[in-house]
Protein backbone atom coordinates (compact mmCIF):
# COMPACT_ATOMS: atom_id res chain seq x y z
CA UNK A 1 0.00 0.00 0.00
CA UNK A 2 1.50 3.43 -0.99
CA UNK A 3 -0.37 6.37 -1.07
CA UNK A 4 0.22 9.76 -2.89
CA UNK A 5 -1.58 12.41 -1.15
CA UNK A 6 -1.64 15.92 -3.08
CA UNK A 7 -2.47 19.43 -1.90
CA UNK A 8 -2.24 22.72 -3.86
CA UNK A 9 -5.79 23.73 -2.47
CA UNK A 10 -4.06 26.89 -1.07
CA UNK A 11 -0.81 28.61 -0.62
CA UNK A 12 0.59 25.85 1.44
CA UNK A 13 1.61 23.44 -1.05
CA UNK A 14 2.08 19.48 0.02
CA UNK A 15 3.00 16.15 -1.02
CA UNK A 16 3.68 13.21 1.27
CA UNK A 17 3.98 9.36 0.70
CA UNK A 18 2.17 6.92 3.04
CA UNK A 19 3.00 3.18 3.07
CA UNK A 20 2.16 0.55 5.63
CA UNK A 21 0.92 2.95 8.10
CA UNK A 22 4.16 5.34 7.63
CA UNK A 23 5.21 8.32 6.47
CA UNK A 24 8.08 7.72 4.28
CA UNK A 25 8.09 10.77 2.82
CA UNK A 26 6.42 14.64 2.80
CA UNK A 27 7.05 17.96 1.31
CA UNK A 28 5.55 21.48 2.54
CA UNK A 29 5.74 24.72 1.35
CA UNK A 30 4.04 27.63 2.35
CA UNK A 31 4.57 29.96 -0.20
CA UNK A 32 2.79 32.84 -3.29
CA UNK A 33 4.33 31.23 -5.64
CA UNK A 34 3.12 29.25 -8.87
CA UNK A 35 1.63 25.83 -7.88
CA UNK A 36 1.07 24.65 -11.74
CA UNK A 37 5.45 25.04 -11.93
CA UNK A 38 6.59 23.14 -8.95
CA UNK A 39 4.14 20.55 -7.77
CA UNK A 40 4.80 18.01 -10.14
CA UNK A 41 8.57 18.22 -9.71
CA UNK A 42 7.95 17.88 -6.09
CA UNK A 43 6.02 14.72 -6.69
CA UNK A 44 8.31 13.70 -8.50
CA UNK A 45 11.30 14.68 -6.42
CA UNK A 46 9.78 13.09 -3.11
CA UNK A 47 8.94 9.99 -5.21
CA UNK A 48 12.89 9.68 -6.10
CA UNK A 49 13.98 10.18 -2.97
CA UNK A 50 11.98 7.95 -1.28
CA UNK A 51 12.92 5.14 -4.06
CA UNK A 52 8.87 4.82 -5.40
CA UNK A 53 7.92 5.06 -8.68
CA UNK A 54 4.13 5.78 -9.96
CA UNK A 55 3.67 2.27 -11.25
CA UNK A 56 3.87 1.54 -7.04
CA UNK A 57 0.83 3.66 -6.24
CA UNK A 58 -2.05 2.10 -4.86
CA UNK A 59 -4.16 5.07 -4.12
CA UNK A 60 -4.05 8.93 -4.64
CA UNK A 61 -5.93 11.61 -2.06
CA UNK A 62 -5.83 14.94 -2.93
CA UNK A 63 -7.26 17.72 -0.92
CA UNK A 64 -10.63 18.94 -3.04
CA UNK A 65 -10.73 22.73 -1.35
CA UNK A 66 -12.43 24.65 -0.06
CA UNK A 67 -9.13 27.15 -1.33
CA UNK A 68 -8.04 28.87 -4.67
CA UNK A 69 -10.40 28.28 -7.61
CA UNK A 70 -7.45 27.47 -9.77
CA UNK A 71 -5.02 26.01 -7.01
CA UNK A 72 -7.53 23.95 -6.30
CA UNK A 73 -7.88 22.54 -9.59
CA UNK A 74 -4.30 22.13 -10.40
CA UNK A 75 -4.42 19.45 -7.19
CA UNK A 76 -7.77 17.36 -8.18
CA UNK A 77 -6.64 17.87 -12.16
CA UNK A 78 -2.91 15.87 -11.66
CA UNK A 79 -5.15 13.67 -8.60
CA UNK A 80 -7.76 12.77 -11.30
CA UNK A 81 -5.43 12.35 -14.55
CA UNK A 82 -3.01 9.95 -11.86
CA UNK A 83 -5.87 7.77 -10.85
CA UNK A 84 -7.38 7.26 -13.90
CA UNK A 85 -4.17 6.44 -15.74
CA UNK A 86 -2.35 4.31 -13.43
CA UNK A 87 -5.86 2.89 -12.62
CA UNK A 88 -6.11 3.13 -8.56
CA UNK A 89 -9.11 4.43 -6.08
CA UNK A 90 -9.30 8.68 -5.74
CA UNK A 91 -9.88 10.23 -2.40
CA UNK A 92 -11.01 13.58 -1.69
CA UNK A 93 -10.82 15.14 1.52
CA UNK A 94 -11.43 18.87 3.11
CA UNK A 95 -8.73 20.78 2.64
CA UNK A 96 -10.28 22.82 6.09
CA UNK A 97 -10.35 18.66 7.38
CA UNK A 98 -6.77 18.68 6.75
CA UNK A 99 -5.78 21.55 8.88
CA UNK A 100 -8.36 20.17 12.09
CA UNK A 101 -6.83 16.75 11.66
CA UNK A 102 -3.20 17.96 12.55
CA UNK A 103 -3.90 20.66 14.55
CA UNK A 104 -6.33 19.72 17.48
CA UNK A 105 -5.62 15.87 17.67
CA UNK A 106 -5.23 16.15 21.67
CA UNK A 107 -7.21 18.94 21.40
CA UNK A 108 -10.79 18.57 23.81
CA UNK A 109 -13.20 20.89 22.55
CA UNK A 110 -13.96 21.85 18.76
CA UNK A 111 -11.54 22.83 16.24
CA UNK A 112 -12.25 25.34 13.46
CA UNK A 113 -9.60 25.42 10.66
CA UNK A 114 -10.09 28.35 8.17
CA UNK A 115 -8.97 29.69 4.96
CA UNK A 116 -9.40 34.11 4.45
CA UNK A 117 -12.31 34.14 1.47
CA UNK A 118 -11.62 37.97 1.25
CA UNK A 119 -13.65 40.65 2.18
CA UNK A 120 -13.96 39.58 5.81
CA UNK A 121 -15.07 36.02 4.87
CA UNK A 122 -13.40 32.53 5.78
CA UNK A 123 -14.05 29.27 4.54
CA UNK A 124 -14.32 27.18 7.54
CA UNK A 125 -15.89 24.55 9.01
CA UNK A 126 -16.12 23.13 12.71
CA UNK A 127 -14.31 19.49 13.52
CA UNK A 128 -14.23 17.59 16.87
CA UNK A 129 -12.10 14.81 17.96
CA UNK A 130 -14.47 11.89 19.15
CA UNK A 131 -12.62 8.68 20.77
CA UNK A 132 -9.23 9.57 18.17
CA UNK A 133 -11.45 9.62 15.05
CA UNK A 134 -11.83 13.46 13.52
CA UNK A 135 -16.07 14.15 12.69
CA UNK A 136 -17.28 17.28 11.28
CA UNK A 137 -19.58 19.26 13.55
CA UNK A 138 -20.32 21.77 11.07
CA UNK A 139 -19.65 21.37 7.23
CA UNK A 140 -17.65 23.23 5.41
CA UNK A 141 -19.08 26.80 4.73
CA UNK A 142 -18.04 30.32 3.64
CA UNK A 143 -18.43 32.91 6.22
CA UNK A 144 -18.23 36.12 7.68
CA UNK A 145 -15.38 35.91 10.22
CA UNK A 146 -18.00 37.78 12.42
CA UNK A 147 -21.09 35.59 12.31
CA UNK A 148 -18.98 32.45 12.47
CA UNK A 149 -17.54 33.68 15.71
CA UNK A 150 -21.00 35.10 16.90
CA UNK A 151 -22.50 31.38 16.23
CA UNK A 152 -19.76 29.71 18.44
CA UNK A 153 -20.59 31.49 20.99
CA UNK A 154 -23.61 28.84 21.85
CA UNK A 155 -20.70 26.20 21.46
CA UNK A 156 -20.22 24.53 25.06
CA UNK A 157 -16.58 23.92 25.09
CA UNK A 158 -13.60 25.77 23.91
CA UNK A 159 -12.52 26.36 19.92
CA UNK A 160 -9.23 25.98 18.44
CA UNK A 161 -8.75 28.27 15.53
CA UNK A 162 -6.32 26.97 13.16
CA UNK A 163 -5.06 28.20 9.59
CA UNK A 164 -2.45 30.60 8.22
CA UNK A 165 -4.72 33.50 7.66
CA UNK A 166 -5.41 33.63 10.90
CA UNK A 167 -3.74 36.75 11.68
CA UNK A 168 -6.34 38.28 9.24
CA UNK A 169 -9.52 37.46 11.67
CA UNK A 170 -8.09 36.79 14.88
CA UNK A 171 -8.89 40.24 16.46
CA UNK A 172 -12.65 39.73 15.47
CA UNK A 173 -12.87 35.97 16.97
CA UNK A 174 -11.08 37.14 19.79
CA UNK A 175 -13.96 40.00 20.59
CA UNK A 176 -16.57 37.84 20.25
CA UNK A 177 -15.33 34.50 22.15
CA UNK A 178 -12.76 35.74 24.78
CA UNK A 179 -10.86 33.03 26.31
CA UNK A 180 -13.09 30.39 24.80
CA UNK A 181 -10.94 31.21 21.41
CA UNK A 182 -7.24 29.14 20.91
CA UNK A 183 -5.01 29.87 18.56
CA UNK A 184 -2.87 26.97 17.21
CA UNK A 185 1.05 27.89 17.20
CA UNK A 186 2.97 28.74 14.01
CA UNK A 187 3.97 25.10 13.56
CA UNK A 188 0.65 24.33 13.52
CA UNK A 189 -0.44 26.63 10.88
CA UNK A 190 -0.03 24.36 7.78
CA UNK A 191 -1.66 21.81 6.10
CA UNK A 192 0.02 18.62 6.70
CA UNK A 193 0.21 16.71 3.54
CA UNK A 194 0.62 13.72 5.68
CA UNK A 195 -2.39 14.12 7.77
CA UNK A 196 -4.37 14.42 4.15
CA UNK A 197 -3.17 10.69 3.23
CA UNK A 198 -4.31 9.59 6.63
CA UNK A 199 -7.78 11.25 6.37
CA UNK A 200 -7.97 9.48 3.00
CA UNK A 201 -6.16 6.12 3.76
CA UNK A 202 -9.57 3.95 4.96
CA UNK A 203 -12.02 6.24 2.21
CA UNK A 204 -13.63 4.58 -0.14
CA UNK A 205 -12.45 5.23 -3.74
CA UNK A 206 -14.91 8.10 -5.35
CA UNK A 207 -15.94 7.99 -9.48
CA UNK A 208 -12.90 9.35 -10.97
CA UNK A 209 -14.64 11.09 -14.05
CA UNK A 210 -17.39 12.76 -12.21
CA UNK A 211 -14.85 13.82 -9.33
CA UNK A 212 -14.80 17.60 -8.61
CA UNK A 213 -13.45 20.29 -6.33
CA UNK A 214 -15.49 21.36 -3.83
CA UNK A 215 -15.65 25.22 -4.15
CA UNK A 216 -18.08 25.74 -1.88
CA UNK A 217 -19.42 28.82 -3.88
CA UNK A 218 -21.00 29.03 -7.12
CA UNK A 219 -18.74 30.88 -9.98
CA UNK A 220 -19.41 34.99 -9.95
CA UNK A 221 -21.48 34.54 -13.13
CA UNK A 222 -23.27 31.67 -12.81
CA UNK A 223 -24.97 33.40 -9.22
CA UNK A 224 -25.57 35.96 -10.86
CA UNK A 225 -27.40 34.31 -14.07
CA UNK A 226 -29.42 32.08 -11.04
CA UNK A 227 -29.98 35.37 -9.09
CA UNK A 228 -31.77 37.11 -12.81
CA UNK A 229 -33.66 33.79 -13.17
CA UNK A 230 -35.39 33.88 -10.26
CA UNK A 231 -36.29 37.54 -10.07
CA UNK A 232 -38.19 36.79 -13.86
CA UNK A 233 -39.48 34.10 -12.04
CA UNK A 234 -41.27 36.48 -9.50
CA UNK B 1 9.95 -0.11 -41.86
CA UNK B 2 10.04 2.74 -39.79
CA UNK B 3 7.80 2.94 -36.70
CA UNK B 4 4.48 4.89 -36.57
CA UNK B 5 5.00 7.87 -34.75
CA UNK B 6 1.94 8.25 -32.33
CA UNK B 7 1.16 11.39 -30.29
CA UNK B 8 -1.80 12.04 -27.87
CA UNK B 9 -2.49 15.74 -27.93
CA UNK B 10 -4.46 17.49 -25.60
CA UNK B 11 -6.37 20.99 -26.17
CA UNK B 12 -8.28 23.21 -23.54
CA UNK B 13 -7.52 27.03 -24.00
CA UNK B 14 -10.83 27.86 -24.09
CA UNK B 15 -14.26 25.96 -24.06
CA UNK B 16 -13.53 22.70 -25.67
CA UNK B 17 -12.17 19.80 -23.82
CA UNK B 18 -10.23 18.01 -26.33
CA UNK B 19 -8.06 14.96 -26.80
CA UNK B 20 -6.93 13.48 -30.04
CA UNK B 21 -4.55 10.74 -30.94
CA UNK B 22 -2.44 11.52 -34.63
CA UNK B 23 -0.35 9.15 -36.41
CA UNK B 24 2.94 10.19 -37.78
CA UNK B 25 1.23 13.83 -37.88
CA UNK B 26 -0.70 13.06 -40.55
CA UNK B 27 -3.64 10.54 -39.98
CA UNK B 28 -6.15 10.09 -37.27
CA UNK B 29 -6.86 7.84 -34.86
CA UNK B 30 -9.68 9.35 -32.89
CA UNK B 31 -10.29 12.60 -32.18
CA UNK B 32 -12.58 13.66 -29.36
CA UNK B 33 -14.14 17.19 -28.49
CA UNK B 34 -16.06 17.97 -25.26
CA UNK B 35 -17.99 21.40 -26.38
CA UNK B 36 -18.98 23.75 -23.32
CA UNK B 37 -20.57 25.76 -25.87
CA UNK B 38 -24.13 25.26 -24.36
CA UNK B 39 -23.27 26.22 -20.89
CA UNK B 40 -21.59 29.47 -21.90
CA UNK B 41 -24.60 30.80 -24.33
CA UNK B 42 -26.27 31.98 -21.63
CA UNK B 43 -23.97 34.11 -20.41
CA UNK B 44 -23.72 35.62 -24.17
CA UNK B 45 -19.62 34.27 -24.17
CA UNK B 46 -17.26 32.38 -22.43
CA UNK B 47 -17.07 32.87 -18.91
CA UNK B 48 -13.37 31.74 -17.92
CA UNK B 49 -13.67 30.16 -14.39
CA UNK B 50 -17.02 28.67 -15.97
CA UNK B 51 -14.71 26.79 -18.66
CA UNK B 52 -11.84 25.92 -15.89
CA UNK B 53 -14.75 23.91 -13.94
CA UNK B 54 -15.75 22.22 -16.98
CA UNK B 55 -12.53 20.89 -18.08
CA UNK B 56 -11.98 19.65 -14.45
CA UNK B 57 -15.36 17.42 -15.11
CA UNK B 58 -14.34 16.56 -18.68
CA UNK B 59 -10.78 16.02 -18.84
CA UNK B 60 -10.08 12.09 -18.14
CA UNK B 61 -13.67 11.15 -19.62
CA UNK B 62 -12.10 12.87 -22.64
CA UNK B 63 -8.77 10.86 -22.12
CA UNK B 64 -10.36 7.27 -21.83
CA UNK B 65 -12.56 8.00 -24.86
CA UNK B 66 -9.98 9.00 -27.02
CA UNK B 67 -7.82 5.72 -26.00
CA UNK B 68 -10.52 3.81 -26.10
CA UNK B 69 -11.78 5.40 -29.89
CA UNK B 70 -8.45 4.42 -31.21
CA UNK B 71 -8.06 1.27 -29.44
CA UNK B 72 -4.84 2.04 -28.09
CA UNK B 73 -3.05 2.46 -24.68
CA UNK B 74 -0.84 5.04 -23.43
CA UNK B 75 2.14 2.17 -24.17
CA UNK B 76 1.16 2.71 -27.89
CA UNK B 77 2.16 6.35 -27.33
CA UNK B 78 5.48 8.14 -28.13
CA UNK B 79 5.09 11.78 -27.23
CA UNK B 80 2.48 13.47 -25.48
CA UNK B 81 1.28 17.33 -26.80
CA UNK B 82 -0.56 20.12 -25.17
CA UNK B 83 -1.70 23.23 -25.75
CA UNK B 84 0.77 25.36 -23.90
CA UNK B 85 -0.45 29.28 -25.06
CA UNK B 86 -2.11 31.06 -25.61
CA UNK B 87 -5.53 30.87 -24.07
CA UNK B 88 -7.42 31.21 -21.27
CA UNK B 89 -5.07 30.59 -17.96
CA UNK B 90 -7.05 28.75 -15.73
CA UNK B 91 -8.39 27.00 -18.58
CA UNK B 92 -4.95 26.47 -20.17
CA UNK B 93 -4.18 24.40 -16.81
CA UNK B 94 -5.98 21.99 -16.71
CA UNK B 95 -5.08 20.34 -19.93
CA UNK B 96 -1.52 21.29 -19.02
CA UNK B 97 -1.51 19.68 -15.87
CA UNK B 98 -3.40 16.35 -17.20
CA UNK B 99 -0.61 16.28 -19.40
CA UNK B 100 2.30 16.44 -17.09
CA UNK B 101 0.36 13.97 -15.13
CA UNK B 102 0.03 11.65 -17.77
CA UNK B 103 4.09 12.05 -18.78
CA UNK B 104 5.06 11.61 -15.60
CA UNK B 105 2.99 8.49 -15.13
CA UNK B 106 4.18 6.62 -18.21
CA UNK B 107 7.66 8.38 -18.74
CA UNK B 108 6.60 9.62 -21.68
CA UNK B 109 8.53 13.08 -23.74
CA UNK B 110 6.05 15.94 -23.12
CA UNK B 111 5.62 18.55 -26.10
CA UNK B 112 4.57 22.16 -25.36
CA UNK B 113 2.34 23.19 -28.54
CA UNK B 114 1.41 26.87 -29.29
CA UNK B 115 -2.18 26.68 -30.07
CA UNK B 116 -2.24 29.03 -33.79
CA UNK B 117 0.90 26.41 -34.90
CA UNK B 118 -1.97 23.97 -33.81
CA UNK B 119 -4.55 25.29 -35.78
CA UNK B 120 -1.87 25.61 -39.14
CA UNK B 121 -1.00 22.60 -38.65
CA UNK B 122 -4.52 20.85 -38.96
CA UNK B 123 -4.31 21.50 -42.56
CA UNK B 124 -1.68 18.96 -42.60
CA UNK B 125 -4.19 16.42 -41.92
CA UNK B 126 -6.23 16.62 -44.99
CA UNK B 127 -3.43 17.83 -47.26
CA UNK B 128 0.49 18.24 -47.72
CA UNK B 129 2.04 21.24 -46.70
CA UNK B 130 3.91 23.16 -48.75
CA UNK B 131 6.68 25.25 -47.83
CA UNK B 132 7.04 28.57 -47.98
CA UNK B 133 3.56 28.99 -47.08
CA UNK B 134 1.09 31.77 -45.77
CA UNK B 135 -1.79 31.00 -42.85
CA UNK B 136 -3.88 32.99 -42.23
CA UNK B 137 -5.56 32.72 -39.24
CA UNK B 138 -8.79 33.87 -37.95
CA UNK B 139 -10.96 32.96 -35.06
CA UNK B 140 -12.57 34.65 -31.63
CA UNK B 141 -9.28 35.33 -30.24
CA UNK B 142 -7.01 35.47 -33.10
CA UNK B 143 -6.61 37.60 -36.51
CA UNK B 144 -2.99 36.66 -37.91
CA UNK B 145 -0.97 36.39 -40.72
CA UNK B 146 1.71 33.66 -40.62
CA UNK B 147 4.87 33.07 -42.90
CA UNK B 148 6.78 29.75 -42.72
CA UNK B 149 9.07 29.37 -44.27
CA UNK B 150 10.01 25.69 -43.69
CA UNK B 151 7.68 22.70 -41.26
CA UNK B 152 8.15 24.07 -37.67
CA UNK B 153 8.82 27.71 -38.23
CA UNK B 154 6.92 30.29 -38.17
CA UNK B 155 6.75 34.08 -38.67
CA UNK B 156 3.89 36.56 -37.86
CA UNK B 157 4.01 38.74 -40.39
CA UNK B 158 0.72 40.44 -39.64
CA UNK B 159 -1.60 41.03 -36.65
CA UNK B 160 -4.72 42.33 -35.29
CA UNK B 161 -3.91 45.40 -33.23
CA UNK B 162 -7.29 45.75 -31.38
CA UNK B 163 -10.31 43.15 -31.81
CA UNK B 164 -9.81 39.64 -33.42
CA UNK B 165 -11.95 39.22 -36.59
CA UNK B 166 -14.20 36.19 -34.35
CA UNK B 167 -14.77 39.03 -31.66
CA UNK B 168 -16.12 41.87 -34.00
CA UNK B 169 -18.32 39.38 -35.44
CA UNK B 170 -19.77 38.57 -32.12
CA UNK B 171 -19.92 41.90 -30.90
CA UNK B 172 -21.92 43.08 -34.36
CA UNK B 173 -23.76 40.15 -33.53
CA UNK B 174 -24.43 41.51 -30.37
CA UNK B 175 -25.63 45.00 -31.61
CA UNK B 176 -28.40 42.69 -33.68
CA UNK B 177 -29.78 40.97 -30.80
CA UNK B 178 -28.10 37.59 -32.00
CA UNK B 179 -27.07 34.72 -29.79
CA UNK B 180 -23.92 33.96 -29.31
CA UNK B 181 -21.55 32.84 -30.80
CA UNK B 182 -22.72 34.96 -33.02
CA UNK B 183 -20.26 34.46 -35.92
CA UNK B 184 -22.74 31.56 -37.81
CA UNK B 185 -25.57 34.02 -37.54
CA UNK B 186 -23.97 36.75 -39.17
CA UNK B 187 -22.57 34.87 -41.81
CA UNK B 188 -26.25 33.45 -42.88
CA UNK B 189 -27.58 36.75 -42.54
CA UNK B 190 -25.18 38.64 -44.83
CA UNK B 191 -25.75 36.14 -47.77
CA UNK B 192 -29.49 37.28 -47.06
CA UNK B 193 -29.12 41.00 -47.68
CA UNK B 194 -27.09 43.48 -49.75
CA UNK B 195 -23.83 45.24 -48.34
CA UNK B 196 -25.24 48.63 -49.47
CA UNK B 197 -24.63 50.59 -45.90
CA UNK B 198 -21.24 52.06 -46.46
CA UNK B 199 -18.34 50.73 -43.89
CA UNK B 200 -14.63 52.00 -43.25
CA UNK B 201 -11.65 49.41 -44.53
CA UNK B 202 -8.76 49.56 -42.25
CA UNK B 203 -5.81 48.98 -44.55
CA UNK B 204 -3.34 50.92 -42.09
CA UNK B 205 -0.39 52.31 -42.94
CA UNK B 206 1.37 51.15 -46.62
CA UNK B 207 2.76 47.76 -46.76
CA UNK B 208 1.36 46.72 -43.65
CA UNK B 209 -0.44 43.63 -42.72
CA UNK B 210 -1.63 44.30 -39.29
CA UNK B 211 -5.47 44.11 -38.91
CA UNK B 212 -8.17 46.36 -36.91
CA UNK B 213 -11.54 45.69 -36.35
CA UNK B 214 -12.47 47.59 -33.80
CA UNK B 215 -13.17 50.59 -35.46
CA UNK B 216 -15.48 48.95 -38.06
CA UNK B 217 -17.16 47.67 -34.65
CA UNK B 218 -17.76 51.40 -33.77
CA UNK B 219 -19.06 51.95 -37.35
CA UNK B 220 -21.59 49.43 -37.41
CA UNK B 221 -22.86 50.65 -33.77
CA UNK B 222 -22.87 54.13 -34.73
CA UNK B 223 -24.52 53.20 -38.19
CA UNK B 224 -27.58 51.46 -35.86
CA UNK B 225 -27.70 54.20 -33.10
CA UNK B 226 -27.92 56.74 -35.85
CA UNK B 227 -30.74 54.99 -37.68
CA UNK B 228 -32.33 54.45 -34.54
CA UNK B 229 -32.24 58.36 -33.60
CA UNK B 230 -33.58 59.08 -36.73
CA UNK B 231 -36.44 56.92 -36.50
CA UNK B 232 -34.85 54.80 -39.33
CA UNK B 233 -35.17 51.02 -39.77
CA UNK B 234 -32.29 48.83 -41.05
CA UNK B 235 -32.17 45.96 -42.63
CA UNK B 236 -30.36 43.32 -40.26
CA UNK B 237 -29.27 41.68 -43.17
CA UNK B 238 -27.86 44.36 -45.38
CA UNK B 239 -26.12 45.48 -41.99
CA UNK B 240 -24.44 41.78 -41.40
CA UNK B 241 -23.72 42.19 -45.35
CA UNK B 242 -22.12 45.33 -45.41
CA UNK B 243 -20.38 44.09 -42.42
CA UNK B 244 -19.22 41.22 -43.54
CA UNK B 245 -17.78 42.48 -46.81
CA UNK B 246 -15.55 44.67 -45.17
CA UNK B 247 -13.78 42.11 -43.06
CA UNK B 248 -13.96 39.60 -45.83
CA UNK B 249 -12.10 42.50 -48.30
CA UNK B 250 -9.62 43.78 -46.30
CA UNK B 251 -8.54 39.82 -45.04
CA UNK B 252 -8.63 38.66 -48.68
CA UNK B 253 -6.86 41.96 -49.66
CA UNK B 254 -3.54 41.12 -46.93
CA UNK B 255 -3.75 37.54 -47.78
CA UNK B 256 -2.95 37.79 -51.31
CA UNK B 257 -1.15 40.98 -51.32
CA UNK B 258 1.35 38.53 -48.53
CA UNK B 259 1.20 35.74 -50.58
CA UNK B 260 2.71 37.63 -53.44
CA UNK B 261 5.50 39.67 -51.89
CA UNK B 262 6.73 36.02 -50.25
CA UNK B 263 5.95 34.07 -53.40
CA UNK B 264 4.48 31.62 -51.45
CA UNK B 265 2.89 27.87 -52.82
CA UNK B 266 0.45 27.42 -50.29
CA UNK B 267 -2.29 29.42 -48.88
CA UNK B 268 -3.84 27.83 -45.59
CA UNK B 269 -6.86 28.96 -43.83
CA UNK B 270 -6.89 28.62 -40.48
CA UNK B 271 -8.91 29.10 -37.09
CA UNK B 272 -13.03 29.05 -36.53
CA UNK B 273 -13.31 32.22 -38.71
CA UNK B 274 -12.00 29.80 -41.64
CA UNK B 275 -15.62 28.29 -41.36
CA UNK B 276 -17.44 31.85 -42.74
CA UNK B 277 -18.73 30.90 -46.39
CA UNK B 278 -18.54 34.55 -47.31
CA UNK B 279 -14.90 34.43 -46.48
CA UNK B 280 -14.01 30.80 -48.19
CA UNK B 281 -15.52 32.01 -51.16
CA UNK B 282 -14.24 35.26 -51.66
CA UNK B 283 -10.44 33.44 -51.01
CA UNK B 284 -11.74 30.54 -53.43
CA UNK B 285 -12.37 33.54 -55.83
CA UNK B 286 -8.89 35.40 -55.48
CA UNK B 287 -6.56 32.51 -55.63
CA UNK B 288 -8.37 30.58 -58.68
CA UNK B 289 -6.52 33.38 -60.49
CA UNK B 290 -3.06 33.29 -58.83
CA UNK B 291 -2.16 29.38 -60.35
CA UNK B 292 1.01 29.12 -58.64
CA UNK B 293 -0.38 29.39 -55.36
CA UNK B 294 -2.78 26.19 -53.86
CA UNK B 295 -5.32 27.10 -51.57
CA UNK B 296 -5.88 25.27 -48.82
CA UNK B 297 -9.26 25.43 -46.28
CA UNK B 298 -9.43 22.57 -43.98
CA UNK B 299 -12.63 21.05 -43.06
CA UNK B 300 -15.45 22.52 -40.25
CA UNK B 301 -14.46 19.74 -38.18
CA UNK B 302 -10.84 21.17 -38.47
CA UNK B 303 -11.33 24.57 -37.94
CA UNK B 304 -12.93 24.98 -34.68
CA UNK B 305 -10.71 23.95 -31.40
CA UNK B 306 -9.27 20.33 -31.27
CA UNK B 307 -6.82 18.29 -30.27
CA UNK B 308 -5.96 16.75 -33.38
CA UNK B 309 -4.38 19.72 -34.83
CA UNK B 310 -2.75 19.89 -31.46
CA UNK B 311 -1.61 16.48 -32.13
CA UNK B 312 -0.35 17.21 -35.54
CA UNK B 313 1.62 20.36 -34.50
CA UNK B 314 3.21 18.38 -31.63
CA UNK B 315 4.30 15.91 -34.21
CA UNK B 316 6.64 17.95 -36.03
CA UNK B 317 7.88 19.72 -32.43
CA UNK B 318 8.57 16.45 -31.41
CA UNK B 319 10.94 15.57 -34.49
CA UNK B 320 12.31 18.92 -34.29
CA UNK B 321 13.75 17.87 -30.41
CA UNK B 322 11.07 20.26 -28.86
CA UNK B 323 10.15 19.37 -24.90
CA UNK B 324 9.05 20.53 -22.14
CA UNK B 325 9.69 18.96 -18.68
CA UNK B 326 7.34 18.78 -15.98
CA UNK B 327 7.58 22.35 -14.43
CA UNK B 328 5.69 23.46 -17.84
CA UNK B 329 3.47 25.88 -17.18
CA UNK B 330 0.54 27.38 -18.87
CA UNK B 331 1.29 30.60 -20.65
CA UNK B 332 -1.72 32.56 -21.93
CA UNK B 333 0.51 34.94 -24.04
CA UNK B 334 2.83 32.40 -25.59
CA UNK B 335 4.47 33.60 -28.81
CA UNK B 336 4.59 31.13 -31.30
CA UNK B 337 7.90 32.42 -33.06
CA UNK B 338 9.66 30.53 -29.75
CA UNK B 339 9.63 27.54 -31.27
CA UNK B 340 11.81 28.87 -34.38
CA UNK B 341 14.87 28.21 -32.09
ZN1 LIG C 1 -8.54 28.30 -31.55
Amino acid sequence: MTILAIDTSNHPLGVALLENDQVIGEYITNLKKNHSIRIMPAIQALMQDCERVPADLTKIVVAKGPGSYTGVRIGVTIAKTLAWTLNIPLVGVSSLEILAAGAGRYFEGYISPLFDARRGQIYTGLYQYVHGKLETTKRDQVAMAVDWAEQLTEMDKPILFVGNDLSIHRDVIGERLGSRAIFAGVTEQNPRPSELAMLGKDKQGEDVHTFVPNYIRLAEAEAKWLEKQAKNFQ
Amino acid sequence: MKKDQVILGIETSCDETAAAIVINGCEIAANVVASQIESHKRFGGVVPEIASRHHVEQITIVLEEVLQQANMTMADIDAIAVTEGPGLVGALLIGVNAAKALAFAHNKPLVPVHHIAGHIYANRLVTELKFPLLALVVSGGHTELVYMKEQGHFEVIGETRDDAAGEAYDKVARVLHMPYPGGPHIDRLAHEGSPVIDLPRAWLEEGSYDFSFSGLKSAVINTVHNAQQRGQTIKPEDLAASFQDSVVEVLVTKTVKAAEEYRVKQVIVAGGVAANKGLRSALETAFSEIEEVDLVIPPLSLCTDNAAMIAAAGSVLFEKGVRADISLNANPGLDIEIFNA
